[in-house]
């Protein structure tokens, strides 16, 4: 049980109106081979559904997938809710076409790491084991 | 494409030069050559498949070997051995002459000679203001034709002021709302002279009205207009997730522009069968061939059901597919499109007018196989694919530019790919003879099993009842996730080599690219508000109304081969002419006939 319990979770989810989810499949697919427990939530989350999903599942890791480069409008709108849902502990990663040029706002915004095109899955795996504590569950 | 199995002889099995035997009879000559030439080269210089053997590049004996990027085994050497026996004999069965049936060789007798396919560049970003701008440049720089990128809120019938759009809005592509922003897109360029292609597919049928109205207003007759609309609702569901409406009114709306079209457009192709986005979605390239073709048979059967005539619909349906860098695979994959679709239609519809049996497509390079680091390698992987496209035989093709990994692409990363396409034409020499590697026992081995793989495919959906019933059940969708995830995991084992990317790796410096802000959205939603304060409110309800009544029926061929009463194209052309948006038109298409929400497939 005890391993069950310290899995790390993560949710999976495409913000915006992007259908483009090749990306998010694959890393959902590997997170969980991995051997996390993954939820993904399928396309065109609202960051209220984002948001209001990562708190019921109780995840430690959201990870989110853009791709129509409508990460300014959304991410701000996501860190707000989790600050709101006092959801600071649970890490946000983000992956898909950034320019460099909204790296420095996104880190201030709170995103923990971002993974551009061709990133390697170990890599994403690696950080996110370095930097989640599994939070285990009380009996 | 399963592997024929070794035989059972260890012997045999353990010899190197035992794949010579497997499942094919070698000429003398041959089996000389393999065991005097090739056994003794062996023993000197082992062939090295690329990568590890950690699961995707081994066979049933756990020996690495060498695949295609589609993960399909290729031998060393393909000879005479490996064609059917009659290969000679029934040549026009399997090959014939270019311009014949089953059209493997092309669909010209004379190639590219009398006129070379159509450069076309998908373009589209900003305001129609901008892109109308980037047209005009592409036309002055040897662009053949236009092809319009839309942005997301456009793509899923959103007005750029709705709550959906925020940060979206000309992004990815052009923003339109109204029949007046189609005005400004096309300002200036002759509609009845430029073949334009819209990538559109949901609000297809509004886009497109947005366009005949204003060839129209240009003076265009409708008869004359060439060019294509996207409107390929299934790839969607599939692949690329831009669906609007559940799938049964969706396909009503398609056979709509079909009908339609054979009346009042006769050289407008009203759909383009897309496999491009499904194998950027990450399947194989036999699995977007066969996806793809099937989607046709689909549109083909819900149009009969309609009470249409296979001969007057089916010249108008065009295909679309992905280039990517497998270079003979993709030439096969195109030689046999043609050869598929050609007995699709004559065998299984019984099309009579040879124009019906013909497959014509667009080509674009693959958008997946660019890659963010050192992105000017990209223009060599661009001109590949480019390459194998025309030596498939395709009728327009569009080049990547090299910095679409990273974003919409700058003006001059634009200008090198169409170069690209003028370098092919031009100085490469390759468009002097038609088919040039016809005949040649590689290409024409994977012609066929191509050919075989997608009927198999084929037989598996029929079975499923056809192709909106796998989708249902999401069968290709998982077909492709699987697809993806083990290419993905080739890569990440370093069975699949990009170059750049998890080899020949350097530290670098950010690429230029081209960056659009949030100014788009307000230009638009100013635009907006003055257009909705200076229409005719009252004349757009009008349109919406009536619109809907005509969404609710069921359409009906006439018995005197008139179009269905019901048809909802003439009443979409009311409303865009009325300044109706493309949110309000598909928010009253919604209100009728409802969302469509997917299970996801992990």
């Amino acid at each position: 049980m005890t391993n069950t319990d310290q899995k790390i979770r993560v949710l999976v989810a495409k913000p915006g109106l992007d259908g483009h989810d090749r990306g998010a499949k694959v890393i959902a697919r590997a997170l969980r081979d991995a051997g996390m427990e993954v939820i993904y939530t399928g396309l065109r989350q609202t960051p209220e559904m984002i948001v209001n999903a990562a708190l019921q599942e109780d995840v430690d890791v959201i990870g989110l997938s853009i791709l129509s480069g409508a990460h300014n409008a959304i991410i701000p709108r996501v860190m707000d809710l989790m600050r709101q849902q006092k959801m600071e502990d649970v890490m946000v990663v983000l992956g898909g076409t950034i320019p460099a040029q909204d790296l420095d706002q996104l880190s201030k915004a709170g995103v923990a790491a971002v993974f551009g095109p061709g990133t390697p899955m170990q890599e994403i795996i690696q950080f996110i084991r370095t930097n989640v504590k599994p939070r285990s569950v009380t009996a | 494409m399963a592997r024929d199995k070794k035989p059972t002889d260890s012997g045999v099995a353990e010899s190197p030069i035992a794949d010579v035997f497997e499942g094919r009879h070698p000429s003398e000559s041959e089996k000389q050559w393999a065991e005097k030439t090739l056994a003794p080269a062996l023993e000197k210089q082992p062939e090295r498949p690329i990568g590890a053997a950690t699961g995707v590049n081994i066979d049933e004996h756990g020996h690495a070997r060498f695949t295609t990027i589609s993960g399909v085994p290729i031998r060393r050497l393909y000879t005479q051995a490996d064609l059917p026996e009659d290969w000679e004999t029934n040549n026009d069965k399997y090959l014939n002459y270019p311009g014949q049936a089953p059209y493997t060789r092309g669909i010209h007798a004379s190639g590219y000679r009398g006129r070379l396919w159509t450069m076309r560049q998908f373009a589209g970003f900003s305001s129609p203001e901008e892109t109308n701008q980037r047209y005009k440049y592409l036309l002055a720089h040897g662009g053949g034709g236009l092809s319009v990128a839309f942005d997301l809120p456009t793509l899923m019938g959103y007005d750029s002021d709705h709550a959906q759009s925020e940060g979206e809005v000309g992004k990815c592509g052009v923003a339109i709302d109204s029949l007046e922003d189609m005005e400004i897109l096309f300002d200036g360029i002759d509609l009845e002279k430029t073949t334009v292609s819209m990538t559109i597919n949901s609000p297809a049928s509004v886009l497109w009205a947005m366009y005949l109205v204003v060839a129209e207003k240009q003076g265009a007759d409708w008869k004359k207009l060439g060019g294509t609309i996207q409107n390929d609702i299934l790839k969607e569901y599939i692949a690329q997730k831009e669906y609007i409406y559940p799938p049964a009114p969706s396909m009503r709306l398609v056979i709509d522009t079909f009908e339609f079209g054979t009346h009042f457009t006769p050289r407008f192709n009203t759909i383009s069968i897309s496999g491009y986005h499904i194998r950027e979605a990450g399947s194989t390239s036999l699995q977007e061939l066969a996806f793809t073709i099937y989607d046709g048979v689909e549109y083909v059967e819900w149009a009969l059901k309609r009470g249409l005539n296979v001969d007057d619909f089916g010249p108008r349906l065009s295909f679309f597919f992905n280039s990517h860098n497998d270079f003979f695979e993709e030439i096969a994959k195109f030689r046999a499109s043609r050869k598929i679709w050609y007995r699709l239609m004559k065998d299984r519809f019984h099309a009579q007018n040879e124009r019906t049996r013909l497959m014509r497509f667009h080509t674009q390079t693959a958008g997946v196989s660019l890659t963010a680091q050192q992105p000017m390698n990209n223009i060599a992987r661009v001109a590949i694919q480019a390459l194998a496209a025309v030596l498939g035989g395709t009728q327009s093709l569009h080049t990547d530019s090299y910095d679409e990994a990273l974003a919409l692409p700058t003006e001059e990363a634009a200008r090198i790919a169409l170069r690209t396409q003028q370098v092919i034409a031009y100085e490469s020499g390759v468009a002097q003879t038609v088919d040039p590697l016809g005949g040649s026992y590689f290409l024409e081995k994977l012609t066929l099993d191509m050919e075989k793989g997608a009927f198999d495919y084929f037989d598996k959906m029929d079975a499923m009842g056809g192709m909106v019933k796998a989708i249902e059940r999401g069968y290709p969708q998982k077909e492709i996730a699987e697809a993806s995830y083990q290419f993905q995991r080739a890569t990440e084992a370093k069975e699949k080599i990009t170059v750049g990317t998890n080899d020949f790796i350097i530290e670098e410096n950010p690429t230029k690219i081209l960056y659009i802000g949030e100014e788009v959205a307000i230009h638009q939603t100013a635009k907006l508000n003055k257009l909705r304060a200076r229409r005719s409110n009252e004349a757009v309800q009008r349109a919406l109304d009536a619109l809907k009544k005509a969404a609710a029926q069921e359409p009906v061929v006439k018995s005197n081969h008139q179009m269905s009463d019901a048809n909802t194209m003439p009443y979409i052309i009311d409303a865009v002419r009325a300044y109706a948006t493309v949110g309000e038109i598909c928010e009253a298409l919604k209100e009728v006939y409802g969302v469509y929400e997917e299970v996801s497939v992990t």
